[in-house]
Parts: structure tokens; sequence; C-alpha cells
């Protein structure tokens, strides 16, 4: 049965230490050093989007802020380019929050798509506003590789939020 | 609305609305966006960011480390047997270059000394290894493990076994950024080594460079091959830079539009030879004193050689 809130699954409250250390093991795999590779995904800005949908009140826009400037930072590029697509990534996944967690897994995926595609967009309006140049088209595949992570990541991710599954016939839930 | 005139508190307390956050999130990243693209006022933040950060980056290497590592000691034996043959050769083979070279050297400086002439900096380098390119898409850097603490300095050449690859534009405690010559911002005066002819090279994205503001009709030749002339007082003057590949001549243009391919393996990875500084050069004369110099009706400026 899918984590959503469609289903009947219910889910044990989110430990504070458990989303600080994910998005910091997302911060590490985005130190990995790829290169130029593409189809690579930001996996700060996969894990960010989930905590933002699931957790609106805990992970917001301060986090993706300073998420940002980290990501400036650790991959040489404009200070603040990083940081003004998060925090739009991140308003925009806490302002959908309520509406994205109603639908099935894959139909959650296709909400977020756009939302990772809008922040490429907007750090490439701003860093050719700077005179930089195209990164190239391969470049926006990194997005749809975060989407297609979406499944799995949710489920990993909420797995120490999941509680067995036993059938209590006195209990109606 | 309350009897009093104001709104009752809130059952929750959450803070600003998500727009008031969404607004000042915004604006501060446009202010430090516009603060590091203008103004370039932001290297102290990032120098202490970067130098914080060194410990989780080098963390998150091990894997990447300990992977080739291990690919190392599996190469086989092989390889290893026909790399030194190969090297050894290749020894042999410039040792003779090397010992004219200081025979050369050594001639060079009498004749300068006889000509008066500033002795030329002896070209003095480091060797870094390049880690790993910068994954930032928009431009081409790389990352080198030499930093200020192996006294690499912002603006040194870095060269490779061919010829120049970039330049060093960020020093970090450890690590140095590698502006590499395809990246957009990156221009190096270069001259023609047939005939001297000198130009700006300018990086075109995309592992191109291209040679900016010939005219039309200027004497070069795809095939030729460009060198640094040494007039910015950054490059050593002589170094190997680039090829022409293609030149464009449309007449309905006033530049010519040729395309040069770098020399140096400039988007490959391995080991670099940073450059050291050159002193400064004597300080560029002032704007030439405006001289009133009208032209007499009838006659032509005369040229003056240069």
């Amino acid at each position: 049965m899918q984590p959503i809130h469609s289903s009947r699954r219910i889910l044990l409250p989110v430990k504070n230490w458990f989303i600080v250390l994910t998005l910091f093991i997302a911060l590490l795999l985005n130190l990995l050093p790829f290169g130029r590779l593409p189809g690579i995904p930001d996996w700060v800005a996969l894990v960010l989007a989930f905590w933002c949908v699931h957790q609106p009140l805990k992970v917001g826009m301060a986090a993706a802020f300073v998420l940002g400037l980290a990501m400036d930072v650790a991959d040489a590029s404009v200070m603040g380019q990083h940081a003004l697509a998060y925090v739009l990534l991140a308003f925009a996944a806490a302002g959908w929050s309520r509406r994205v967690l109603w639908f099935p897994l894959a139909q959650q995926a296709l909400h977020v798509l756009p939302m990772f595609l809008g922040m490429q967009l907007v750090m490439m309006t701003t860093r050719m506003l700077g005179g930089a140049e195209f990164p190239g088209v391969l470049w926006f595949l990194s997005s749809f590789t975060a989407t297609l992570l979406w499944h799995p990541v949710t489920y990993l991710l909420l797995t120490p939020q999941f509680r067995p599954e036993d059938k209590d016939v006195h209990r109606p839930i | 609305m309350s009897v009093a005139g104001h709104a009752p508190p809130p059952f929750f307390k959450r803070g600003p609305a998500p727009l008031v956050r969404l607004a000042f999130f915004v604006s501060l990243s446009l202010i430090l966006l516009v603060a590091d693209l203008r103004f370039h006022t932001l290297e102290w933040a990032r120098l202490a960011v970067a130098t914080v950060a060194w410990p989780l980056q080098r963390f998150a290497w091990l894997p990447i480390d300990v992977a080739g590592d291990a690919g190392a000691y599996l190469s086989r034996q092989t390889s290893l047997l026909r790399d030194n043959e190969e090297l050894r050769r290749r020894q042999l083979g410039a040792a003779n270059l090397l010992l004219r070279q200081q025979h050369l050297e050594q001639e060079n400086l009498r004749l300068r000394a006889l000509l008066d002439m500033r002795a030329r900096l002896p070209a003095e380098g480091r060797i870094a290894e390049i880690l790993y390119a910068a994954r930032d898409p928009f431009s081409r850097r790389v990352i080198i493990d030499k930093g200020s603490q192996h006294g690499i300095a912002a603006g040194q050449a870095v060269v490779d076994d061919i010829g120049i690859i970039g330049q060093v534009v960020r020093v970090f405690p450890l690590t140095a950024e590698v502006l590499l010559l395809t990246d957009k911002d990156q221009a190096i005066p270069g001259e023609v080594q047939r005939n001297g002819l000198r130009a700006v090279l300018a990086g075109a994205g995309a592992g191109m460079m291209e040679l900016r503001f010939l005219a039309a009709n200027a004497e070069i030749q795809v095939g030729d091959v460009l060198v640094t002339s040494g007039l910015d007082g950054g490059y050593l003057p002589g170094l190997p830079v680039a090829r022409v590949v293609k030149i464009d001549r449309d007449s309905s243009y006033s530049f010519a539009r040729i395309t040069c391919a770098p020399l140096a393996g400039v988007e490959r990875h391995g080991l670099a030879l940073v450059l050291g500084s050159r002193t400064a050069l004597p300080p560029q004369p002032d704007d030439a004193p405006a001289i009133p110099e009208q032209p007499s009706r009838g006659k032509r400026a005369k040229k003056k050689a240069p």
C-alpha cells in the first residue's frame, strides 16, 4: 500500500535528526566529482523537494537557502544561483504539498517534474543574464532522472515512519 | 474582525506568510547574485565556506579515491611495462633537446647581458594534479590540488606537456580553480607563430576558441599555430596555445571569423604545471597626451611604424 493520503496507511511522526541526516547525505552525494556528465540528478533538490512536500512545516525556504549557498560554493558557481533556485523550489513544493500527497506516486512524480525543470530554468536564466554559455539541452536530463527517482526515494525516506501492519480486528484503523 | 478592532491571535504560530518569506529569500539571493556577478565582492565568504567544507568534500571523495586506487592496483603489469618503455624512449628523445636547451639558455643570458636587457624570468613551476571538473555547467573550470598553502596565486598560467590549458582564477587554502581556455570569459593575447601577427584569443565554449578582431584579409591560414605573445604580463611569451582549424572570411563583416582548437588537452584530466607569476611589467604608459593634432586639409596623417 502506498504511503499517500488516499490510502489508509498511517505513518509515525518524522524525526528531526533523520531529516537533517538525509539532507546532509544528499549534500555529500552532490559533492561527488562527476564533472559534466549529463543525467546526474541534483540530490539536494530531490531530497529538499521531498521534505518540503511531506513536512512543509519543518523544512522550508530557510533550509533551501542555506543548502543553496553550500551548493554554490561547492559547484564553483555564482553565489546565490542555487540559493534562488532552491528557494523557489521549496516554495512551490510546500505550496503544492496538500494537493500532491493525494495522488499515487507516479502522478506525484509528474507534479514534481515541472518544479525541477523550473528550478533549472531559473538557474540557466540567471547565469545566461550574467553572460555564461548555454550548457546544452542534455543538462536538463537531470530533472528527468530526479523525477524517475521520486518513487524509490519516497519509500526510502519514509521507511523509518512505517509501522508494522498488524491486523487487529478490534481496532478500526 | 474582533470588537476591539484588531485581529485575534492565531491558534498556531507559523511565522510570516509563505509569500513574505519567499519575497525575503528571493531578494536576499538576488542581492547575492548581483554582488557576486557585478561587483565580485563575495570572495571572502566563498573562501570561508570552502575552507569549512573542505573536510566534508574529502569525505565525499573517499569512495571515488578508494575505487581509483583499487583500479590502479589491479592495472595489468604489461601496461605498466609498456608505459615505462614509452617514457624511456621519449626521455631519450627529449634529452638531446634538454641538453641543448641548457646551452642555449646560457648563451641567451650572455647575449641579453650584452644587450643590457632585463633577464627573462626563468620559467619555474609547480606540478599539480587536476582533481575534477567543477560541476557548474555554465563555465569551464577544473580544480587542482594545490592552493595558497603551496604558493599558488590567482593569475598564474597552467600548462600541460603540450601547451597552455588555463589560468588560476580563485585560490583556496588547499585547492585552486583553473579557468580553462575554452571558457567564454577567458581571453589570452596570442600571436601567429609563423609571422608574428598579434591577436586576442577568446574561448568560444564547446571546447573551441576564436581569434577575435582580425581583419577579413588578415594573413592567416588554416593550420597556423598560435602562441602567447606575453603582452599582458601574465603569460610567458612563446607558449603554444591553439591551432587554427577554420577561417570564415565573409566580406559583409569587417572581421574574419576564425575558429581555433586548443593544442593542449584542455578538457582532459591529469597532471598540470602551474607556472610561477611573472614580475609586474613596467606600468603602462598613460594615455597618449592629448595633442591637438589636426591633420591639415588635403594631407593624410602619416602612419607611424609601431
